[in-house]
């Protein structure tokens, strides 16, 4: 199973850093990461493996959302399959 | 690999969008519940109730949270009530509370198939039934009944539609202390669907597996958002294009709710239902689709000829998406429940009869209407006869859900609350339909039911 984590919001230092320590101690290997910033606006899309987690989707989701809240920004996961269906036939 | 601009599209559909699926409807055979003693008969549709839908409110609510999509109900439907009960001496009342009862120990948000199906005429026990419907709505908050009085191939039964006016004034009677609500859990159709998923009209039909789900997909502000971005100047085919493409996103998110819920549930996959279904939310709103056309307001001329197209676009987008489509599968038009509705009623754009003329290409009918709580029950009978009427000659399903608010005139608001939202009570016709109605009897099925 692979999830999308999605962080939106106004550019800072150490978001990148501040995701991907959360996923290291669950476990969660990154495949892939992308990122934009327009008009200050910041985007970080990564994919991630979460075939080995030591968390629960919800407590990883809760500590990503707090992290969220900590640094004013949106941190979102949801399983990858949502945008397969909706964007590939 | 990551293709950014998709997965935000996807985040603003859910965010800003109103994106979500209305419905996942769990439809539960009770054929296996029937008894003699009707205490014995509650207590057994209790029981299957309560262990079949054990698990479909968390199942619903892990899904919510891991595809990070809302599931605005859950629910459940069932075998017309009228059927399971037929053979036991009591009261169907008694079913109806063990429904109820069950809405509450499974945490399901409404229930359907409190139901009789007496399109051709009634047994006994559908007289005794559908005598009960008033009261069994207004002693339970979660039990939605249906009466399928009419179909393209048996005609319309009269007698029933008379009744019918009668049991709507009725339940509104009885529940005058919340404005008549018990009248917007009732569904008078013409050749309802045996899967559909969405409330109040939904039962679990009796051609239906033991156990399925089916789930009812949203989608109106996505939709409204889409064709806010192409040129105002763009012709139709672009706007019919644009659409299908939209209801083609939307409804493989259902898919995908569906499928994962029933293997999830070990439950069948029974159908996606493509209906648009709007919500009092600003924004998400079928009316606003029509507006966003080039009418001023929802119920100028040319609405008709909107709905039309967005109906049929949504259906070939949403065909594609789905493995199994079924239910109502159209587009709503409930007048409380979309803003843009009430809007237009409030502006005296919308009325009754071009309501009536708009259900003859959407599903599903008058849908959510409020009139005049001195409105007489042969009028509500002969709307019921004509949404019928219009149901029966195009082989396609309408249905009649109104409230004559008790104590209310036209021009007064009526506040429903939740999903079921507000409108101002609409005008009817004042001019008198009382014999037509006191005729009864069986208006013939069509010259084209005769298709073998």
């Amino acid at each position: 199973m692979r999830g999308i984590i999605t962080v939106i919001g106004k550019d800072r230092v150490g978001i990148i850093a501040a995701v991907s320590n959360i996923l290291m101690e669950a476990n969660i290997n990154i495949l892939d990461i992308t990122q934009t910033t327009l008009q200050d606006i910041f985007t970080m899309i990564m994919l991630v493996d979460l075939s080995n987690p030591n968390l629960t989707f919800d407590q990883l989701s809760k500590k990503l959302d707090d992290k969220g809240e900590e640094m004013g920004l949106s941190i979102r996961i949801q399983r990858e399959d949502i945008f397969n269906a909706m964007h590939k036939i | 690999m990551i293709n950014t601009y998709e997965i935000l599209e996807t985040i603003k559909m859910i965010s800003s969008e109103s994106l979500d699926i209305r419905t996942i409807t769990m439809g539960i055979s009770l054929r296996d519940c029937a008894h003699s003693d009707m205490d014995e008969l509650a207590k057994r549709v209790y029981d299957k109730i309560t262990r079949k839908a054990e698990k479909l409110v968390k199942t619903g609510e892990d899904i919510e949270r891991e595809y990070g999509i809302p599931i605005t109900n859950k629910r459940i439907s069932v075998t017309p009530v009228s059927i399971i009960g037929e053979a036991a001496n009591g009261d169907y009342i008694k079913i109806a509370m063990a429904m109820d009862r069950a809405t509450e120990t499974t945490g399901v948000d409404f229930i359907g198939g409190y139901s009789a199906l007496v399109h051709k005429g009634y047994t006994d026990g559908d007289r005794r039934f559908v005598d009960s419907i008033p009261e069994a709505l207004s002693e339970t908050k979660r039990v939605c009944a249906s009466v399928n009085i009419a179909t393209t191939k048996a005609g319309i039964n009269m007698d029933a539609i008379a009744q019918m006016g009668q049991v709507i004034k009725k339940s509104a009677e009885l529940s005058a202390k919340e404005d008549g609500i018990a009248c917007a859990k009732l569904v008078v159709f013409c050749n309802a669907p045996e899967d559909n998923p969405f409330m109040a009209g939904s039962f679990h039909g009796i051609g239906e597996p033991e156990c399925v789900i089916n789930v009812g997909v949203s989608g109106p502000g996505v939709m409204h958002n889409a064709l806010k971005k192409i040129s105002p100047n763009a012709d139709f085919t672009e706007v019919a294009e644009t659409i299908k493409k939209t209801a083609f996103k939307i409804t493989r998110v259902g898919q995908l709710v569906a499928t994962e819920a029933s293997r999830r549930l070990g439950v069948t996959f029974g159908i996606v239902d493509l209906s648009l279904a709007p919500t009092p939310a600003i924004g998400d709103s079928i009316a606003n689709i029509i507006e966003d056309m080039g009418l001023e307001k929802c119920g100028a001329p040319g609405t008709t000829a909107a709905l039309a197209l967005l109906n049929d676009a949504v259906k070939k987008g949403g065909t594609m998406a789905s493995s199994q489509v079924g239910g109502l599968s159209g587009a709503f038009i409930p007048v409380s429940e979309d803003a843009g509705m009430v809007e237009a009623v409030k502006a005296g754009a919308l009325s009754l009869e071009k309501l009536e003329a708009m259900t003859c290409v959407c599903s599903v009918g008058l849908d959510m209407i409020a009139v005049p709580g001195d409105t007489p029950d042969y009028t509500i009978s002969a709307i019921i006869a004509d949404e019928a009427a219009i149901g029966m000659i195009n082989n396609k399903t309408t249905a009649v859900r109104i409230i004559p608010v008790p104590g209310k005139k036209v021009g007064d608001f009526v506040e429903f609350g939740g999903l079921l939202g507000s409108s101002p009570i609409m005008a009817v016709n004042v001019f008198s339909s009382k014999a037509f109605i006191a005729r009864g009897g069986r208006i013939p099925a069509p010259i084209h039911s005769l298709r073998n």
